[in-house]
């Protein structure tokens, strides 16, 4: 399990356009995009210098791709890289804070103490 | 040597500049309320006739990343540009320039790691809302350099509360001991009780009202120790997930100095967080002209 890796797509997807539309759009096909051909630059890096080893694991593969907020909670991807890029792709389909309070309840069952982000 | 004209802790709520500029049916109910306070807290900066601002926030994953993260890192640069795109994206907050104050960052730099701070630093640094929210309340012409301090409170581990008060103290000291005629204002801002992207997220309050209680009561009184008796890096998960942006409130508390009173209290009760604005005069109180008292 990689709570960087999960991080890194949550960050990486969060500050292009392009990809923020193209993850709500076709959020399976972004994530095995991203996995291929992304996952292992590093963003400081020339595109040569590739890391050799990041992957996600399938349970991780799969909240991503079914857009599973609560999942990435509970393994302890950052809270606020996913709530803001959560935000950006479905803020539009409902009133005035009205997702980001439908995204706290669909948490009320998780208690403390709340997973650890630490990477 | 320099003189420290205010010492400034504020919440930096990213919503506030949407808020105060909406017009009409979108104007949320709390604005005026909030906007009147805002400009009564711009008031005490105002009043202190400050030439350099040091501005102590957090970035939100936004420059600074996993790969390669420093606990505190100070910008060096001419100019500091602002804002990034998931902010105008979400909070409406525009684009910005803010000129740099090389000399004094130069100066924390090196009197900060002789101190044994082991300072990052940054020559090409974009700031985000956590230094240009407080711009956008305190100083909206945003026409006075900076120096941004920037500390970790987001990406564990991150360093003991003890820390950043120690940070807080050595920044006044060395402020103080600058070699220059200006006029300097130090200004953090951070959290009370915060949760983001958990199950207590966005509610009527914050998600502990009687942290935050307890919060401004240490702030205000400038209780450092009962503060550092209380509060943990680990008791900071509790009153919500994003609550361990107190600490730049305590390192504020380190620069305003131990059972330093603050000059003005102010606290609005929005839903989801609390908003607390905090100003000391170490130096006394200024008249209206700016002159100290």
């Amino acid at each position: 399990m990689s709570k960087y890796l999960l991080d890194k797509f949550l960050y990486t997807v969060d500050r292009d356009p392009e990809l923020t539309e193209r993850y709500r759009e076709d959020p399976a096909g972004t994530v095995t995009w991203w996995e291929a051909e992304m996952a292992n630059t590093v963003l400081n890096c020339i595109p040569a210098e590739k890391t050799t080893w990041l992957a996600f694991d399938d349970e991780e593969r799969r909240a991503l791709a079914e857009h599973d907020h609560v999942a990435l909670f509970q393994m302890g991807a950052h809270p606020f890289l996913t709530l803001t890029l959560f935000i950006a792709l479905f803020e539009r389909d409902h009133g005035p804070m009205e997702y980001q309070r439908a995204y706290g309840k669909a948490m009320e069952h998780i208690s403390m103490p709340y997973p650890d982000i630490a990477t | 040597m320099a003189e420290l004209a205010a010492v400034i802790a504020s919440t930096h709520h990213p919503f506030y500049y949407r808020a105060s500029t909406a017009t009409g049916a979108d104007r949320p109910p709390f604005a005026d309320e909030w906007v009147a306070k805002i400009e009564a807290f711009r008031e005490t900066l105002t009043r202190a006739e400050p030439d350099v601002l040091v501005m102590v926030g957090s970035d939100h994953f936004h420059q600074l990343w996993l790969d390669n993260m420093p606990q505190f890192l100070v910008g060096k640069a001419p100019f500091f540009d602002a804002n990034f795109h998931n902010e105008e994206r979400e909070f409406g907050l525009p684009k910005m320039t803010l000129r740099g104050e090389e000399d004094l960052a130069a100066h924390l730099l090196r009197d900060g790691l002789d101190r044994d701070f082991d300072l990052a630093f940054s020559n090409e640094l974009r700031i985000d809302h956590s230094i240009t929210c407080p711009i956008i309340t305190l100083r909206p012409q945003a026409d006075l350099p900076i120096v941004p301090v920037y500390t970790n409170i987001f990406a564990p581990p991150l360093p003991q509360p003890k820390r950043f008060v120690q940070l807080g103290r050595a920044i006044r000291e060395m402020v103080e001991s600058w070699e220059s005629d200006k006029r300097v204002a130090v200004i953090g801002t951070g959290h009370l009780s915060l949760e983001l992207g958990g199950p207590r997220q966005f509610g009527e309050h914050g998600p502990d009202p009687e942290f935050d209680r307890k919060a401004v009561e240490w702030i205000a009184s400038g209780d450092i120790e009962g503060c550092l008796a209380e509060v943990s890096l680990e008791s900071l998960h509790h009153p919500g997930n994003a609550t361990h942006g107190f600490m730049d409130f305590m390192l504020m508390m380190g620069v305003a100095g131990e059972g330093a009173k603050a000059d003005h209290v102010d606290t609005l009760d929005l839903f989801h967080t609390m908003e607390a604005y905090f100003t000391w005069y170490p130096n006394g109180v200024p008249s209206s002209s700016g002159v100290s008292a």
